[in-house]
């Protein structure tokens, strides 16, 4: 064993003491074992499906290819630290037009729809189309979509 | 009386073919949910006084979502059955008992129960059951929840209510025929005097259960919750990311387990040197898993299981296994080849399952026939969740299995302890299942293999292990659905009409699954889109050829009808075609006159469901037709340009009926666009319709990414794709832009909903494909063709 190493982050707003934390580890495995923040899904591993969207100084990257060495003093935020109780407009959006079906991909879809609605409150389709790659194998993209252009009205208000 | 393999239901085929017998079956077998059989006074109380509910019926320990107050299910409650209770402070706790993977059931069953009881919904919390054969059946697939249960969820509400109605009586010293339950309130017709239900449960805990044939029901007009809608009761811990999944489930000291499988099923480990894989930081322990005995059914795979203090020193250590594999008798399985094998069996003769009049004959002397192949390959799961689950086995002081605990992403709870008890030695019901919420399961979670692995480890470890299925592992491992080929053939008289239908369906079936002598398709395979044709045809044949399994095959959503119905429906339109005559016209056409299918005649088991109860009406399934050919306004695909076109089909599935229209562009370029879908869908009695709409929704997206992109494919008895950047499912910029989904108002019996909106869907497209291009598609997926057009 090498010597113990720490590595420090900030999730949510709270800074984290990583001991023994190899810096290769993806975020997503740091996030949902060694932090208990397990609202951040695994899918694939590879940033094809965007199930572990989080933010990182308010850009949605995937945790599953980002090491937590790499993240230094960014700004962590997942679904936890998206709002205190729900109350972000896509979530909202999200629970008016009851978006989830299954729900395990919501939490990439939603951080990844709150990263674009925050460069973009009035997206197009096709706009919506480029930047939601994420899969969801419920098949609710449509409802996404029409969450998506609900938040961004709230958000033009 | 044995029936052979093919004659089978599924759920006859997994019950008979289970690996064991129980350690210490319970004398009398399966217990009727008790609401038919109702608990008696003695142990109703019993059960009241060592903490009522959680006795009675094993319910989760209560980390899928929000959850009753433990003080408020105590030994006060007045609980009349495994399905209900109500706490003194007014609080009903309803039991939701099959498995939530995102169709709502955990909201829509309850709901039914709640509506018939009079409760007020904001005051229902529900619960999750553990496994539990007192509770009937837990296989949340088939379709089959609302089907099941809705009767049982009215009947316990119904006896909840009247007990409650009777203890006021006994309160106000009235006839209880004056009283009446309104929201949560027992109220005098007379006096206009009101009881909370909170107020009744010292007196209704005491009275007896009513006779069944007593019990009055709510008419359908005074339904305060059923048809009406309601957010699921795991929106907000959904969206707010505190929602539990099989993948979240955390136990004190666990660890994170994943596994290297044989790329080939069967492949053994011939050498291993785990050496590097344990000098990995965190890895705790290497451990062999022995593979399966037989057939597959659910035991686990085998291979070597890397346990760590993180689910990534797992990934980490397995990444460092050198492991020599004995491939087995699979090592040659090449889909290419198979694909072949598969379109030379159903050209050859089959043995029928269904036949009418002498197809042969007639198609021998006709003036005109058409003929068509079609296949579909294999497709895999792909839940978004993997398979997960964490279990805990307790070993006494000889190191012998005690008792097993489980937390799992599972459809079928039971399925887990008759898989888990026997691997450990132990009575089925010494293993507790807790279910998560599922991150869906299409019917990839109804197979346990995953929780037999983590008990097998945590056995080993003595403490609590969690498996984790990666990407990789849930495309290469999966229970795939079949790779298959149909061939169709009609002999048509001089209007088009088809006048002998001929028809060879091939497939490894699902049965191999659980018996190696499984070499065809079985009855219950067929009746899916094949035997059940619709179309009034005097002179039928219908058969069933040969086809063994290389791999796990296994049910996926609509299960045989996604490659049946794609041929049927597709070969009705290439008819339509031949004939010079408009798709929609021609498919009511061929569907002949209002009538019911004989089940008797045509040997269709109709899901073991009565013909009384749930016909198979034809009527029904022209007006789905005929709905959604007015909805798309059907009328204007013959003034649509070149690249444009609509597509028409429709299906009788799980008791239900769906007709489909697809509207697509295809630029010169062969880009595909899917406009936009309609679908009608007829399911009876409708419970939860914002559900319904979402599960058409998400079937149509499904059923247009399979046939798109869904292509699994073997090379070397291993699969050449591994994960979402090799089996493509289609993202939101692929998928169909809009779908509109029409619910017809019915009064029938509730049918199926989750697999009824995929089998018309794939074929309504590939119609619209050819309506656009001219381009017919026989062999799916579509992305392996040029659509394009000059």
């Amino acid at each position: 064993m090498t010597n113990a190493t720490v590595t420090k982050i900030n999730v949510n707003g709270t800074d984290h003491e990583l001991k023994d934390v190899p810096g290769e580890t993806p975020l997503l495995w740091v996030l949902r074992d060694h932090l208990g923040l397990t609202g951040t899904k695994y899918g694939c591993g590879i940033s094809e499906c965007g199930a572990c969207t989080v933010h990182l100084d308010g850009a949605a990257v995937q945790s599953c290819v980002t090491s937590v060495g790499d993240v230094g003093n960014s700004k962590v935020v997942t679904i936890e630290g998206l709002s205190q109780h729900g109350e972000h407009p896509v979530q909202q959006a999200w629970m008016q037009h009851n978006v989830p079906q299954c729900g395990y991909c919501q939490a990439g879809q939603m951080m990844m729809a709150a990263s674009l609605l925050r460069k973009n409150h009035d997206p197009s389709d096709q706009e919506i189309e480029a930047e939601m790659w994420n899969i969801c194998r419920c098949g609710t993209y449509p409802r996404i979509r029409a969450a998506i252009k609900a938040a961004g009205k709230e958000l033009r208000k | 009386m044995s029936k052979s393999t093919a004659e089978l239901t599924l759920r006859e085929l997994i019950e008979q073919n289970r690996l064991e017998t129980e350690i210490r079956p319970d004398s009398n077998g399966v217990l009727e949910t008790a609401v038919f059989n109702p608990l008696t006074r003695r142990t109703f109380l019993a059960g009241l006084s060592a903490g009522s509910l959680l006795l009675m019926c094993r319910v989760g320990r209560g980390d899928t979502a929000e959850v009753a107050d433990a003080s408020k299910v105590n030994a006060d409650a007045f609980a009349p059955d495994l399905w209900v209770s109500i706490a003194p402070d007014g609080t009903v706790t309803v039991l939701a008992h099959r498995s939530e993977m995102g169709t709502g059931i955990r909201t829509g069953l309850p709901r039914v129960l709640a509506d018939e009881l009079e409760a007020d919904w904001s005051r229902v919390v529900i619960r999750q059951a553990q496994g539990d054969k007192r509770l009937g059946d837990q296989n949340t697939d088939g379709s089959n929840s609302i089907r099941f249960f809705f009767d049982t969820m009215r009947t316990a509400g119904a006896i909840a209510r009247t007990m409650l109605e009777r203890a006021a009586a006994q309160q106000w010293k009235v006839d209880p025929k004056e009283c009446y339950a309104e929201l949560h309130q027992v109220k005098h017709r007379g006096t206009g005097k009101t009881l909370g239900f909170g107020e009744l449960v010292e007196i209704a805990r005491k009275l007896d259960i009513p006779d069944k044939k007593s019990l009055k029901f709510k008419p359908r007009d005074k339904w305060r919750y059923i048809g009406k809608d309601a957010p699921i009761t795991d929106l907000t811990q959904i969206v707010t990311g505190r929602a539990i999944y099989g993948i979240d489930a955390r136990l004190p000291n666990q660890v994170f387990a994943v596994a290297a499988r044989p790329p080939v099923v069967g492949g053994k480990v011939k050498s291993l040197d785990d050496s590097a894989a344990k000098a990995v930081a965190g890895v705790v322990a290497v451990i062999k898993l022995p593979g399966f005995k037989g057939a597959p059914t659910f035991q686990p795979l085998g291979g070597v299981a890397v346990c760590a203090t993180s689910t990534w020193a797992a990934i980490q250590g397995r990444e460092a296994l050198k492991i020599e594999w004995d491939h087995g008798a699979n090592a040659s399985y090449d889909t290419a080849q198979f694909a072949k094998s598969l379109k030379e069996s159903v050209n050859r003769p089959g043995s029928a399952l269904r036949s009418a009049g002498d197809a042969a004959k007639t198609i021998a002397g006709a003036k005109k026939v058409v003929k068509a192949d079609y296949s579909v390959p294999h497709l895999a799961h792909a839940s978004m969740e993997p398979t997960c689950a964490v279990a805990d086995v307790h070993t006494d002081a000889h190191g012998k299995v005690t008792k097993c605990y489980l937390r799992a992403a599972t459809q079928n709870p039971q399925a887990v302890q008759q898989s888990v008890g026997p691997a450990m030695g132990i009575p089925n019901d010494r293993v507790e299942v807790d279910v998560t919420l599922l991150g869906s399961g299409f019917g990839r979670k109804s197979k346990p293999d995953y929780c037999v692995e983590a008990a097998m480890l945590s056995r080993e470890l003595k403490r609590p292990v969690h498996m984790t299925w990666t990407r990789e592992d849930d495309v290469q491992h999966d229970y795939y659905h079949a790779i298959s080929a149909i061939h169709c053939e009609a002999a048509v008289g001089d209007d088009g009409r088809p006048v002998a239908w001929l028809q060879r369906v091939a497939y490894p079936s699902i049965g191999s699954t659980f018996s190696k002598a499984a070499d065809r398709p079985a009855g219950f395979e067929a009746e899916m889109g094949h035997t059940d044709l619709p179309y009034d045809v005097p002179n039928l044949r219908l058969e069933v050829c040969r086809a063994k399994a290389h791999t796990r095959i296994g049910w996926l959503r609509s299960v045989c009808h996604i490659q049946q119905n794609f041929a049927v429906a597709s070969f009705v339109d290439e008819l339509a075609h031949a004939a010079g005559r408009d798709p929609f016209e021609y498919l009511l056409d061929a569907l002949g006159d209002d009538r019911m299918i004989d089940l008797k005649a045509a040997k269709l088991s109709n899901r073991g469901a009565t013909a009384k109860e749930y016909p198979y009406d034809i009527a029904r399934l022209k007006n789905v037709v005929r709905r959604v050919a007015k909805n798309a306004d059907w009328a204007r695909h013959k003034t649509l340009p070149k690249g444009r076109g609509l597509g028409i089909a429709c299906c009788r599935s799980f008791l239900g009926y769906t007709g489909h229209v697809v509207e697509v562009t295809i630029s010169r370029d062969g880009k595909l666009s899917i406009d936009r879908i309609w679908c009608s869908i007829d399911s009876g009695t409708i419970v939860s319709p914002d559900r319904v709409l979402a599960q058409v929704e998400g079937a149509a997206v499904m059923a247009c990414s399979h046939a798109v992109f869904g292509e699994l494919t073997f090379k070397q008895g291993r699969t050449v794709q591994t994960n979402f950047d090799s089996f493509h499912v289609a993202k939101m910029s692929e998928a169909p832009k809009e779908i509109v989904v029409d619910i017809v108002p019915s009064e029938a019996a509730p049918a199926g909903v989750g697999e009824t909106g995929v089998p018309s869907t794939a074929p309504a497209l590939c119609n619209a494909i050819f309506a656009a291009t001219g381009k017919r598609i026989r062999d799916l997926p579509i992305k392996n063709h040029s659509l394009s057009w000059s």
